[in-house]
């Protein structure tokens, strides 16, 4: 079970019932539960998703697309069967928000399923729940047995003459299925290989239907919406970044932990303050702001970003899924990217050739660059590999692992330097060269 | 006689009227089908993919995807340490280490008696709570090599019982 962590700025919205016993559905009750879903029974479908659009609420798995807009995009005249799927297969690495979620208040989750099928005009809901997250999958299963066993699911919900089912559904292991065509295949009963877009999901997705796919907290943060009102939760945050998300602070960090912290918040403060500074008296190197797959940034850079969508986009990077970790200065940048990319090149499906190709190669160069085995072209050369996936993969998994290594290489190229000529990594002089030096980039 | 327990075949039978399609629950029962069995048998296979209507071979493309499914054997505990960069941050790596000499395996390897497996995972959603193990569906979090000499020990006393 996850700890829960606690700071006086955090706004409590998504994570206000954690540590309430909210998972049992008649303590959910008493803590304003199952109301959103009757006030969106009341409202048209027009009606709700303006609602959310004027929340700003942007998709929390790590895109950022508005969700009112995603919903919109759902053809009203088909007479396809539509689908809401949740996206629980959290597995970017730095990232465990959906967890305490899934644990603390399942049924917010729910809710939120349903709220998007009245928006959307659909059914059915699955929550896709990553395999190794046991636990949650059965804590899941009971709530939506309860709901049922409430009539809050099935026929005629709360007597409003509509219908809607949720079923559970459980992964096996693949980071890739959190990309969301990768995601309805998996559910489908095949391989995680994505699709190619257009038709986009909310078109063409689960077995030909529309098919809306949002990720936990999204979802979970729809009841509170609807609820509180779209306007009041966009004013937690800045312009166009409503509201509150979920920040995981991992790493070189004093206080590591989930908070709940509104859109815009200082990244200097979130670390200092909030994450309580970094251990043993060491210094700040670099922070990861959102999950392995995105731009990492230095100390200096680090100290001026607002944590938002925005500031991000501005400088051609993103904000991420909300997963934060913090290097400390003992730190080397050229192990870490050696870490990430390893990550990548296991979880590449191999379905196209920049992905495949590109992250076995890049970890091999890694590899032994680390080992002392790196060459000076061999700099140029993994940036060179990166930038030849990047944009170029069938799937952003390829672009997730472009991404930090191109950042690593032209931010911390002195270190990638401190390696070459056979000498042995700087911050960790006792580590053994493993492999012998090869000539040649592969 | 089927492969797998009656009541684990009847509670496919009915999830799988949930979807539209026969594979639609494919995944969570090649997982449950292993918590059952301890890994995919041949047999297991063979019954999924009738059940599916599906070929043998078209089940285990699917198998082959997934990190968590195995087609052989594992230990009855099966440790998995994570040494994603959170956890390796704060010491995943020594703990792999630390497991590796305790329990005398490599990676994806089994101890003699079968009683553990070991795996040096991907990120597994513990990243908060660094350095993280699994063993089987159970999270460890917050460890130091001396929490996880206990937490071994634990299993080993429950593996004789």
């Amino acid at each position: 079970m996850a700890d829960l962590t606690s700071h006086p700025d955090e706004i409590k919205v998504v994570s206000k019932r954690f540590g309430q016993g909210a998972a049992e559905i008649e303590t959910y009750l008493k803590l304003d539960g199952y109301k959103a879903v009757q006030k969106a029974l009341t409202m048209s479908s027009d009606d709700i998703i303006n609602e959310v659009k004027a929340s700003n609420l942007r998709g929390r798995g790590g895109a950022g697309f508005p969700t009112g807009m995603k919903w919109s995009f759902v053809p009203k005249d088909t007479t396809k069967a539509k689908y809401i799927l949740v996206n629980g297969d959290e597995s970017e690495p730095g990232t465990c928000k959906d967890r305490p979620i899934l644990e603390h208040d399942p049924h917010a989750v729910i809710e939120g399923v349903i709220i998007a099928g009245l928006a959307v005009g659909a059914k059915i809901g699955f929550v896709y729940i990553r395999g190794e997250y046991r636990y949650l999958v059965d804590i899941m299963r009971k709530a939506i047995a309860d709901a049922y066993a409430k009539g809050y699911l099935g026929k005629n919900i709360f007597g409003s003459g509509k219908d809607f089912d949720v079923r559970w559904h459980t992964g096996a292991g693949a980071y890739e299925v959190g990309e969301e065509s990768a995601l309805m295949e998996s559910l489908e009963g095949k391989r995680g290989i994505p699709r190619i877009r257009p038709p986009f999901p909310a078109v063409v997705g689960l077995w030909g239907g529309p098919t809306v796919i949002n990720n936990v907290e999204t979802l979970a943060s729809v009841p509170h919406i609807i609820l509180m009102g779209g306007q009041k939760f966009a004013d937690f945050g800045p312009p166009k970044n409503g509201g509150t998300r979920l920040f995981c602070l991992s790493g070189h960090i004093n206080k590591p932990g989930v908070y709940e912290l509104p859109l815009g918040y200082p990244l200097k403060k979130m670390i200092y303050d909030v994450g309580g500074g970094i251990p043993d008296g060491r210094k700040l190197k670099a922070v990861v702001p959102g999950g392995s797959s995105t731009f990492v940034l230095t100390a200096e850079e680090a100290e001026q970003m607002s944590m938002d969508f925005d500031s991000f986009g501005k400088r051609g990077e993103f904000l991420g899924s909300g997963g934060v970790v913090i290097l400390d200065d003992q730190t080397c940048m050229v192990k870490f990217a050696l870490r990430v990319m390893k990550f990548y090149q296991h979880e590449s499906c191999g379905w196209c050739i920049p992905c495949r190709e590109g992250t076995d190669w890049l970890k091999k160069t890694l590899t032994r660059f680390h080992n002392g085995g790196g060459l000076r072209k061999d700099i140029d050369n993994i940036k060179y590999l990166a930038q030849g996936i990047l944009g170029r993969s069938f799937c952003p998994l390829g672009d997730a692992a472009a991404i930090p290594t191109i950042s690593i290489v032209d931010k911390w190229r002195d270190e990638f330097e401190m390696h070459l000529e056979g000498r042995p990594c700087p911050f960790d002089p006792a580590a053994k060269i493993t492999e012998l030096p090869v000539v040649g980039a592969h | 006689m089927a492969p797998i327990s009656e009541k684990l075949d009847q509670f496919f039978t009915e999830k799988m009227k949930e979807y539209p399609t026969k594979r639609g629950f494919l995944v969570p029962m090649l997982l449950y089908t292993q918590d059952e069995l301890g890994y995919l048998s041949d047999g297991a296979i063979a019954h999924l993919a009738r059940k599916t209507e599906l070929t043998e071979l078209e089940v285990r493309n699917v198998i082959s995807y997934y990190s968590l499914l195995h087609t052989k054997p594992m230990g009855k505990y099966h440790v998995q340490v994570c040494t994603n960069i959170s956890c390796m941050l704060r010491g995943g790596e020594e703990i792999l280490d630390h497991c590796k000499s305790k329990l005398g395996i490599g990676h994806k390897q089994t101890t003699a008696d079968g009683t553990f497996s070991l795996e040096e995972v991907e990120c597994i959603g513990a990243c908060s709570w660094a350095p993280a193990v699994q063993i089987n569906y159970d999270f460890h979090e917050n460890l130091t090599n001396e929490k996880i000499d206990k937490v071994l020990d634990q299993y080993r006393s429950k593996a004789k019982q």
